[in-house]
C-alpha cells in the first residue's frame, strides 16, 4: 500500500541504473535531503549539533570509507583510527601553514594526503589476506599514532603535544574554533557527507565497484576476467582512505577542536567505525549511515534514559553501553551479517505486498 | 595461416590463432604435461579429452596464464606470448569458465555478466565518481552488450537475482554469459556440462554451438561426455598421463588404437 513499485517501469538502461529506480524511494530521498539542507539549519541548536548531528555526519563519512574497503573490496582494516589521524594532522598542518585558504580545500587535501598514506599501507594486501591483513593494518594504526605523538613537527612543537584548530572561515562564515554557529558547522559537514555518499555510490555501482566486489567474492575469478588485483585493491585503499581522511579532518577541526592523538584516534576508534559497518551493513552505503546513526545515538539515548530518567550512576550507564554494543555485534554477526541495511531491505520486501500478502 | 576450410555444416575455419609448442609443466617432481604441442584454429571448436588426471585442466590453466610452463612456447595470434598474469591474458581476449563454478556469489546475475565487460571499460576513477557523462555513457554502452548476451542465453528473467540463489545449471549458464560478455577471441570451457542431466546438457550443447556459429568465437573445451565431444567438436586432442596420444577429427580419434587403449584399458602381459 505505502510502498509499491507496480506501474514503475524503466524504459531505458539509464533509468534502470539510477540509484533509486523506484519512484517512492526517490521521493523519500528528496524529502530527506530537503529537510536536512533547508529545514534543519534553521532549527538546530548547539546541543543537537554537537552531541548528535555533527558526529553522525562525520562518522557516516568514515563508515562509508571503511565500507568501501571492507564491505565492497573485502579487505579487512583495523587502521581506521590511524588514517583518521592522518587526515586530522594533515588538515592541521595545512590550516596553520596556509591560513588564508578556504577550509573546503584543506579538508579535501587532507583526504588526498590520507589516500596516499592508505595506498602505502595497502601494499601488503597483495600478498596477505584476511586476518593477516587485519594485523598489518593494526600495525599501521599503532605506527601512525606513535608517529604523531613522537614527531613534534606534526603538532607544531606545541608544549602540550595537542593540536588545536585555529579559527578559520569559508566564504566569510566561521567554521572552526570556539565561536562557531551550530548551523554553519552542521552545513559544512553535511556538504561533505552528501558528496561522499554520492561519490561512493557512483563508484560502487559502476566499473570500480564491480572490480572491488569481484575481488571480494572470488579473487581468482576476478583475475581471470581481467581485473588487475593489485590495482583494484590499491584503488579501494585509496578511495577508502580518502573518505576516512576527510572524516578525520572534520572530526578534529569541526567536532573536537583540540585533539590528543592517542585518545581521539586510538584503536577504539578503529573498532567503533568497524562496528558501525558491521551493525549497519557491509557492502551498503545506506548501511554506513544506519550504523553511524545507531552508534552515535545509542550513548545519547542510554544517557537520557539511564541517567536522566532512571537516575542510575553515569559509570554504570557507560559500561552498559559497552555491553549492549558487544552483544549487538554478536547478534548481528550470527543472525544478520548484512546488518540493518538487510533488515531494511527485508522490511521493504514485506511492505511491497502489505497488507495483502497473497 | 592461409588455409581456410569449410566444414560440412558450412562454418568457415580460419588459420591458426593459438599454438602450443612443446609445453612441459612440472609441479616439483611431477610432470603434469609432457612435451605437448597442438594448435587451435580460428572459429573451430577444439576439444581436449582424456581420463582423470591426464592434465587437461592444467593445459587450460597454461593457456589462461595460471601456470607458466617450464618449457615450451605459447603462440597467440602470430607472435610468441611472454609469460604473463591471468588478467593480462584476459585483456588479450581469452575468456574462460571453471570446472567448479567461479561466480561472484554476492552479486546479481547482471552484475556478474557486467564484470565480463570490465576489460572494455576504460573510464577513470574521477569520471566514475561523477557518473553523469562519460561513466554513464560507457556503462550504458556496455550494458547493451551484456543484455545481448543475457538475451542470447535466455537468462533475462533472473537478471536481478543474486547468483547465490540460483540452481547449478543456471549458474553454469551465467558463468558462460560472463565469459561471453568479454567478447573473447578464444573461449575456454572447463567441463561446461559436468554434473548436468541430459536435458541441461542438450541446452548447453546448443548454446556452445550457437556461440560458435553466431559470434564466430573460437572455443576450446574440456569434456568427459564422449557423445557431446564427438558431436560438438571439429578436432579433438586426447591426453593421457600428461602426454598427447591423439589429435584429429572425432572420427580419427575414435579409431585411434592408443585412445581406445587409454579409455578401455589394455591387457598387460
Amino acid at each position: 500500500m505505502f510502498y509499491r513499485e507496480a506501474g514503475d517501469f524503466s524504459s531505458t538502461y539509464a533509468e534502470d541504473q539510477q540509484t533509486f529506480p523506484i519512484r517512492f524511494d526517490r521521493y523519500r530521498y528528496y524529502v530527506v535531503l530537503f529537510i536536512a539542507i533547508v529545514v534543519v539549519p534553521f532549527i538546530i541548536n548547539d546541543y543537537w549539533a554537537n552531541s548528535l548531528l555533527v558526529p553522525f555526519l562525520i562518522y557516516a563519512i568514515a563508515a562509508i570509507g571503511l565500507n568501501i574497503l571492507v564491505g565492497y573490496c573485502g579487505q579487512v582494516s583495523l587502521g581506521t583510527g590511524g588514517f583518521m589521524a592522518v587526515g586530522a594532522y594533515a588538515c592541521y598542518k595545512l590550516m596553520t601553514a596556509m591560513p588564508e585558504v578556504s577550509m573546503f580545500i584543506h579538508v579535501i587535501l587532507a583526504g588526498v594526503i590520507t589516500a596516499a598514506v592508505g595506498v602505502l599501507f595497502g601494499l601488503p594486501s597483495l600478498r596477505i589476506k584476511g586476518f593477516y591483513l587485519a594485523v598489518a593494518t593494526l600495525a599501521a594504526q599503532f605506527f601512525l599514532v606513535w608517529l604523531f605523538n613522537r614527531v613534534p613537527w606534526f603538532y607544531n612543537y606545541s608544549a602540550s603535544g595537542q593540536i588545536n584548530a585555529p579559527e578559520r572561515d569559508t566564504f566569510g562564515i566561521l567554521i572552526t574554533g570556539p565561536n562557531t554557529e551550530a548551523w554553519a558547522t552542521y552545513l559544512f559537514c553535511l556538504i561533505f557527507t552528501i558528496a561522499s555518499a554520492v561519490v561512493a555510490r557512483n563508484l560502487t555501482r559502476g566499473a570500480s565497484g564491480r572490480k572491488w566486489m569481484a575481488i571480494r567474492d572470488m579473487d581468482i575469478a576476478a583475475e581471470i576476467i581481467g581485473v588487475n588485483p593489485l590495482r583494484a585493491k590499491l584503488t579501494a585503499f585509496a578511495v577508502s582512505s580518502f573518505f576516512i581522511g576527510i572524516s578525520g579532518a572534520l572530526f578534529f577541526a569541526i567536532y573536537l577542536g583540540a585533539v590528543e592523538v592517542g585518545e581521539a584516534f586510538g584503536i577504539t576508534k578503529s573498532f567503533l567505525v568497524l562496528f558501525m559497518i558491521i551493525i549497519g551493513g557491509l557492502g551498503s552505503i545506506f548501511g554506513s549511515f544506519a550504523g553511524a546513526a545507531f552508534l552515535v545515538l545509542l550513548p545519547v539515548v542510554l544517557k537520557v534514559v539511564g541517567v536522566d530518567w532512571l537516575g542510575w550512576p553515569t559509570d554504570i550507564v557507560a559500561h552498559l553501553q559497552l555491553v549492549i554494543v558487544g552483544g549487538l555485534i554478536i547478534v548481528f554477526l550470527i543472525a544478520e551479517p548484512h546488518g540493518i541495511a538487510q533488515l531494511w531491505r527485508v522490511a521493504k520486501e514485506k511492505l511491497r505486498l502489505w497488507p495483502f500478502p497473497h | 595461416m592461409l588455409d581456410q576450410t569449410v566444414t560440412a555444416d558450412g562454418r568457415t575455419i580460419g588459420g591458426v590463432v593459438m599454438e602450443m609448442k612443446n609445453i612441459t609443466l612440472r609441479f616439483g617432481g611431477v610432470e603434469a604435461i609432457k612435451n605437448i604441442s597442438f594448435d587451435i584454429r580460428e572459429g573451430e571448436i577444439r576439444a581436449i579429452i582424456g581420463p582423470n588426471g591426464a592434465g587437461k585442466s592444467s593445459m587450460l590453466n597454461v593457456i589462461s596464464g595460471f601456470y607458466i610452463p617450464q618449457e615450451g612456447e605459447v603462440w597467440y595470434k602470430g607472435s610468441r606470448r611472454p609469460p604473463m598474469k591471468p588478467y593480462q591474458v584476459a585483456q588479450q581476449g581469452i575468456a574462460r569458465t571453471f570446472q567448479n563454478i567461479a561466480l561472484f556469489e554476492g552479486m546479481s546475475v547482471l552484475d556478474n555478466v557486467m564484470t565480463g565487460r570490465l576489460t572494455h571499460m576504460k573510464t577513470g576513477l574521477f569520471a566514475q565518481s561523477l557518473w553523469k557523462g562519460k561513466a554513464e555513457a560507457e556503462e550504458i554502452a556496455n550494458r547493451e552488450v551484456a543484455e545481448k548476451i543475457i538475451d542470447f542465453l535466455e537468462i533475462q528473467a533472473i537478471r536481478k537475482t543474486p547468483v547465490a540463489r540460483l540452481p547449478y545449471g543456471l549458474k553454469k549458464r551465467v558463468e558462460l554469459a560472463r565469459a561471453l560478455a568479454a567478447e573473447p577471441s578464444i573461449l575456454l570451457l572447463d567441463e561446461p556440462m559436468a554434473g548436468m542431466n541430459v536435458e541441461e546438457k542438450e541446452d548447453m550443447s546448443r548454446f556452445v554451438l550457437d556461440v560458435n556459429d553466431e559470434f564466430g568465437t573460437t572455443i576450446a573445451l574440456i569434456e568427459h561426455d564422449m557423445g557431446v565431444v564427438m558431436d560438438l567438436s571439429d578436432r579433438v586432442v586426447v591426453m593421457d598421463y600428461g602426454k598427447k596420444i591423439g589429435d584429429g577429427t572425432p572420427d580419427e580419434v575414435r579409431n585411434n588404437q592408443d585412445v581406445i587403449d587409454a579409455y578401455l584399458g589394455v591387457a598387460h602381459d
